[in-house]
Formats: structure tokens, C-alpha cells, sequence
């Protein structure tokens, strides 16, 4: 079933094409068929980071306020991500079988160490006497959470987050192990192939780096304070 | 010496919030796991619109009593009551709004700008947008800062005595009946935080509001308290006195010592220039006739001439070959240095009048205009007055 999925293509053309070769004209002529692959794997990653981040950012908060947690929910994730991501897929598909529910459930439990972790470290870095001041002026708890601990630790969430974003782009190149289709499809159907392999892997890139700038963006928005210089 | 000051602008800045009493009663703070008591079984009252410095070595307790009046520090035993009514029975939350907080290591929110950081708790409180905006431009001025300039900074932009001032405002914010002020001096240089003292001092005549300051330094425990809490190992009250009062009449050997053996001295710190008799000095503009200064200079404490500009402000001390002509000549034989402020404690003004090596100081009011010299003599004249003379603390603060 799997490697009905990684049929090699036959092409016939010219001598670029033949030699396996990097042919301006044939990724001209077959661009299409690289558009829905991408927008998969859009739609794969994003959805992950998403998923990922909302889990792992309610797991911080909570770990934040119940300190006995952090072990456990570190190490968990720290598993998570230990294991061999092909292996993830293969194991999941007998419960859950092929397609994006599986692909997902993978790349989510991927992404979750790097939020936890930046999550945790960012509101654990809050400095001491801002906390002090808060508190000694009257913030609730969720309060001092919301208006100080959590902007203070944006920095080190966005950088959780940029990581998460890189880390799925590539992850979910794999997900067509799943069934859930996305770059790695073409690039693995023809991976001899110079054209093939240059398209779809800059696709990636491209993507990874487009996601990271948007976010790079979205952080220098939201924390004004860390670009004001003396 | 001139009567304290009571005239100042009381209500503007205030908004007519008016100060809280305060009691301790047997409050008592023991942290778990420790054998002694951090605080044990302290009493004392804090009258309304006063200054009570806590003082004492370190670990005397000073931070545990001042934590549990708003209560981020629970009380173990005993009672602290603010306008008769216990801390205990208060949310903490909101008996902490009420109550103004600042520490030393301020505590500024990096990621808010000056405004927002003081606008903290008037935003828990609801207020209106326009009211707070007026609010940040009032308290920004009345801690010496500019509005404009200031305003939308962040704090890493501020210098530590700037960052101080901020805190100090935004511990305004509300108009709180009661401060609680934690070293709020104790990680600036010398000069500034003489400078904060004084401000301090300056505003705490038109808010009058109910402050514990707490201190390991006796010298600043002497210039901002109304009473002193002098406070030791184990927590407990070692003497509560006014300022005059724990100088001359030190209670016990543990006080004695930690006032020191220069409290004849340390006197100084409870009378301010304009509280003392001033030399007359010759003062001469340039270009007036020297007939008529030298008329002046026999008239006066002192013979050298100190030279003025229009406004009245020195410019330094004349030289003999100045007056060698039909009118003055700006001819200085040295620099109007150091110029001593008529607000300034005389304890500070002997400090200054010793860094700069000169036996005398011309005076100045706060428009920068010449009022008098100040003169080791002057300063040795006025260790004299008996102790049961000298004006109490901050009674003694300064006018306008
Ligand atoms: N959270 C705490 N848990 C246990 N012991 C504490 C705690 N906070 C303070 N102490 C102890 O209580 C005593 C009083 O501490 P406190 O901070 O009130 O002293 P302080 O007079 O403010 O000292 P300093 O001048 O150094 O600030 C000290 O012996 C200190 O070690
Ligand atoms: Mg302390």
C-alpha cells in the first residue's frame, strides 16, 4: 500500500529531462501539478503550528501555576519528539488510518516541546520585581498572567514558535507517508529527478520561510518595548 | 529657627483623598521553619499624613512589617488595623489597589511605556481613558518629569533616578490613603537620591499622606521620618521615637549604637538651611560703583563681594583687583561653589560645603536668587541648640 504510493514516473523528452536534470523548460510545462501538493502542505503545517501551539501554551499556563507538572509534561513531549517521525506515521496508521487526522496527530505532538518549552522558560524569566510590583498593586492572578507575565514572555514564545513553524515545514514533507499527500509526495515519486526535487524542496523553503517572516513580523508588532533603545 | 510650614497647596494633587491611620497591634510574622519570629509582637501607631520609617540591620524584619499591612506577607498572630479596620478582613486584591507600593528595585513593567506603567491601577479600577491620560500628566510633573518627554519611553529609556520617580508616581496613581515605600532610594547614587529625599519631602508636604518607609540607613531614616521605628534582630521594637527624640535620648545600648556616636552631628539632618541664621553677604552687580559696595561690604558678615547677575543669582567671588576701578569689574578671585539650596537639611549642606573644600556657601531660594551665606560657623553655631530645641523630622520639611 505504501510503496504503491512511490511509483516512479515515466518521462520521455529530450536528453535534460532523460539525464535527470535541472530543465528550466519542463518545470515551466508541468508547474501545475505542484500546486496542490503545496497548498496540503499550507494547510498541513499551518494547522499543526496552530493545534500545537494552543496545546502546548495551555499546558505551560497550567504547568506555570502547578509547578509539579512541568517534569512530566516536559519529558512527554521530549518523547514525542524522540521518536523517529516515519516510525510515528507507520505506528499511527493502524488506529487511526491514513489521511490528514493521522498526519496531524503526528506533527502536533512534534511541535508541542518546542512551545512547552519556550512557553515555560519565557514566563519563568519574567523578572522577580515586576511581579512584586504587580502583585503589591493589586493584580489578580490571572491579571498579573495576562497584562505582565505572558507580554513579558513573548520573545521567547514567538521563538518557540518560529522553531515549531521551520520544524513542521520539513515534518510534514513526510506526511505523505500517512496518506495525507503535501510536497513530499512529488519529491519522493521521482526523487532522481533534479527538476522534480529543486521545485517541490524550494516549494518548502519558500514556504518555511515565508511562514517565519510573517511571524517574525507578527512579534516585532506585538513587542514594541524590545526595540526601544536607550 | 522659623516655624514648620503649613501653608502648602493641600487638595489639588491630593484630590481630597485624605490619609489612612495606621496600628500594628501585637502583629507578629513567624515563616515556617524558622525558630525565631521575623516580626514579634510589634505595636505602634502611625497617625494620619505622617512619615514612619522602619529602620535596622538587615534582617530585622523591616520588609516582613511593612509586607503585611497590604498583605503580600500573611499575618501569623496579632492585628494590623488601616483606619480601624484589619487588613485581615480586606481582599487582598483590593486592599492592595488602595494602598501605594513602591520598592526598591521599582519594579517598572518593561513592556509598557511610562504611561501605561502608571496608569496600572487606575485601569483596575475602571477609570476613564481622558482621566487617566490627566492623571499620568499630573503625577509625571509632580515627580520633576516632563510629560512630553516621557510619557510614551519605555522604562529602559530612563535613566535609575528617572525609573525611580516613575515608580514613586505610579504608587500615586490612585491617590492612595497610605504608602508603603521599601528602600525606594536604596540603588541610586548619593546625589540623586538627595535629590529624590528632597522631593520627596517637598511633595509629601502637599499630598500628606500616611507613608512607611523603610530603611537600613540611619541618616535617611533621620531626614524622612516624622516617627522612627528602629527595629532589631528577632524582630522586635527596639524604640519608636521622633527623629530629635531617638538623637537625644537613645533607648538602650542596641539604639545607641545604631545611631551612632556622631548624633550631635547627626542633628544636622533635622534643621534645614532656611531654619538657620544666615550671613549677610556683600552682594555686587557688575558695573555699579565700588563707592557704594564698599559701603556694603562694611555692613556685611563677610568682606569678600559676591558677585550677582540680574536675576540674583551667584556668579562668584570677587577678587581685590575687581574693585580697583570706579565701578566693579568681573575680576573673581573663585567660583559661587557650592551653592546651598534654602530646602536643603544642614547635614547635606556641610557635606557639600566639605566636598568642595570652602568654608562658606552663598544660600539660594528656588528661583536660583542669593538669600545669605552659609558658613562652618553658622553650621557649628547651630550643633549647639539643645536637643528639645530642634524640630521634629519632616515637621521641619521644606516650605512651597
Ligand atoms: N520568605 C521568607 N521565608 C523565610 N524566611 C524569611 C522570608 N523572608 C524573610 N525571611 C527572614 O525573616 C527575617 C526578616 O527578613 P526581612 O526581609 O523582613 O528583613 P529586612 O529587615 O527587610 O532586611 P534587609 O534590610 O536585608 O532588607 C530574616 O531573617 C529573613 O531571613
Ligand atoms: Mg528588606
Amino acid at each position: 500500500m505504501l510503496l504503491a504510493q512511490i511509483q516512479f514516473e515515466q518521462r520521455k523528452g529530450d536528453t535534460c529531462e532523460s539525464e535527470n536534470g535541472f530543465c528550466p523548460s519542463w518545470i515551466g510545462d508541468n508547474f501545475e501539478r505542484y500546486v496542490d501538493p503545496f497548498w496540503q502542505h499550507v494547510f498541513l503545517t499551518v494547522t499543526a503550528v496552530v493545534l500545537g501551539f494552543v496545546i502546548a501554551f495551555a499546558l505551560a499556563l497550567l504547568a506555570h501555576r502547578k509547578r509539579w507538572l512541568i517534569p512530566p509534561i516536559s519529558v512527554t513531549s521530549q518523547v514525542l519528539y524522540g521518536i523517529p517521525s516515519v516510525a510515528l506515521f507507520l505506528l499511527l496508521l493502524p488506529a487511526t488510518g491514513r489521511g490528514n487526522t493521522t498526519a496531524l496527530i503526528a506533527l502536533v505532538s512534534y511541535t508541542l516541546v518546542f512551545v512547552f518549552v519556550n512557553v515555560s522558560t519565557g514566563l519563568d524569566g519574567v523578572p522577580e520585581d515586576s511581579i512584586d510590583a504587580a502583585r503589591g498593586m493589586g493584580l489578580t492572578e490571572n491579571q498579573l498572567l495576562w497584562r505582565v507575565e505572558v507580554p513579558l514572555a513573548l520573545p521567547e514564545i514567538f521563538a518557540g514558535l518560529r522553531i515549531a513553524t521551520t520544524t513542521t515545514v520539513g515534518l510534514a514533507a513526510l506526511a505523505f507517508f500517512a496518506g495525507a499527500g503535501g510536497l513530499g509526495e512529488p519529491i519522493y515519486r521521482d526523487i532522481g529527478f533534479k527538476s522534480n526535487v529543486a521545485v517541490a524542496g524550494g516549494l518548502c523553503v519558500l514556504l518555511a520561510a515565508v511562514l517565519d517572516l510573517a511571524i517574525l513580523h507578527a512579534q516585532r508588532m506585538l513587542t514594541p518595548w524590545r526595540r526601544a533603545t536607550p | 529657627m522659623s516655624p514648620p510650614n503649613t501653608d502648602s497647596e493641600e487638595g489639588s494633587v491630593s484630590g481630597g483623598n485624605v490619609a489612612a491611620t495606621l496600628e500594628f497591634r501585637e502583629a507578629t510574622k513567624r515563616y515556617p521553619g524558622q525558630d525565631e519570629p521575623a516580626v514579634d509582637h510589634l505595636s505602634l501607631e502611625v497617625p494620619a499624613g505622617e512619615i514612619c520609617v522602619f529602620v535596622g540591620p538587615s534582617g530585622c524584619g523591616k520588609t516582613t512589617a511593612m509586607r503585611m499591612v497590604n498583605r503580600m506577607i500573611d499575618i501569623t498572630e496579632g492585628d494590623i488595623l488601616l483606619d480601624g479596620t484589619s487588613v485581615r478582613e480586606r481582599r487582598p486584591a483590593e486592599l492592595r489597589r488602595q494602598i501605594g507600593y513602591a520598592i526598591q528595585q521599582i519594579g517598572l513593567f518593561p513592556h509598557l511605556t511610562i504611561a501605561d506603567n502608571i496608569a496600572t491601577v487606575p485601569k483596575l479600577l475602571g477609570w476613564p481613558k481622558d482621566r487617566i491620560d490627566s492623571r499620568v500628566d499630573e503625577l509625571l510633573e509632580l515627580v520633576s518629569l516632563d510629560p512630553h518627554e516621557t510619557r510614551s519611553r519605555y522604562p529602559a529609556q530612563l535613566s535609575g533616578g528617572q525609573r525611580q520617580r516613575v515608580g514613586v508616581a505610579r504608587a500615586l496613581a490612585v491617590d492612595p490613603p497610605l504608602m508603603l515605600m521599601d528602600e525606594p532610594f536604596g540603588a541610586i547614587d548619593p546625589i540623586n537620591r538627595e535629590r529624590l529625599q528632597n522631593e520627596f519631602l517637598r511633595l509629601q508636604q502637599e499630598i500628606r499622606k500616611t507613608v512607611v518607609f523603610v530603611t537600613h540607613d540611619i541618616d535617611e531614616a533621620i531626614k524622612m521620618g516624622d516617627k522612627i521605628a528602629v527595629l532589631q534582630k528577632g524582630g522586635t521594637l527596639a524604640q519608636f521615637a521622633s527623629p530629635a527624640e531617638l538623637l537625644a535620648y537613645p533607648k538602650g545600648k542596641f539604639v545607641e549604637d545604631f545611631v551612632g556616636a556622631d548624633r550631635a552631628l547627626k542633628r544636622l539632618a533635622l534643621q534645614r538651611v532656611r531654619d538657620v541664621d544666615l550671613w549677610k553677604a556683600p552682594l555686587a552687580r557688575e558695573g555699579e560703583p565700588v563707592q557704594g559696595l564698599r559701603a556694603k561690604i562694611s555692613d556685611a558678615d563677610i568682606d569678600i563681594p559676591l558677585l550677582v547677575d540680574d536675576a540674583g543669582r551667584p556668579q562668584g567671588w570677587l577678587s581685590k583687583r575687581a574693585m580697583s576701578g570706579e565701578r566693579v569689574t568681573k575680576d573673581l578671585r573663585s567660583p559661587a561653589h557650592p551653592v546651598v539650596e534654602l530646602d536643603d537639611i544642614l547635614r547635606d549642606a556641610l557635606s557639600d560645603l566639605l566636598e568642595s573644600e570652602a568654608q562658606y556657601g552663598p544660600v539660594v531660594d528656588e528661583h536660583g536668587r542669593v538669600q545669605g551665606v552659609l558658613s562652618l560657623e553658622v553650621l557649628a553655631h547651630a550643633l549647639q541648640i539643645p536637643p528639645d530645641q530642634v524640630p521634629s523630622g519632616a515637621d521641619a520639611a521644606p516650605a512651597h
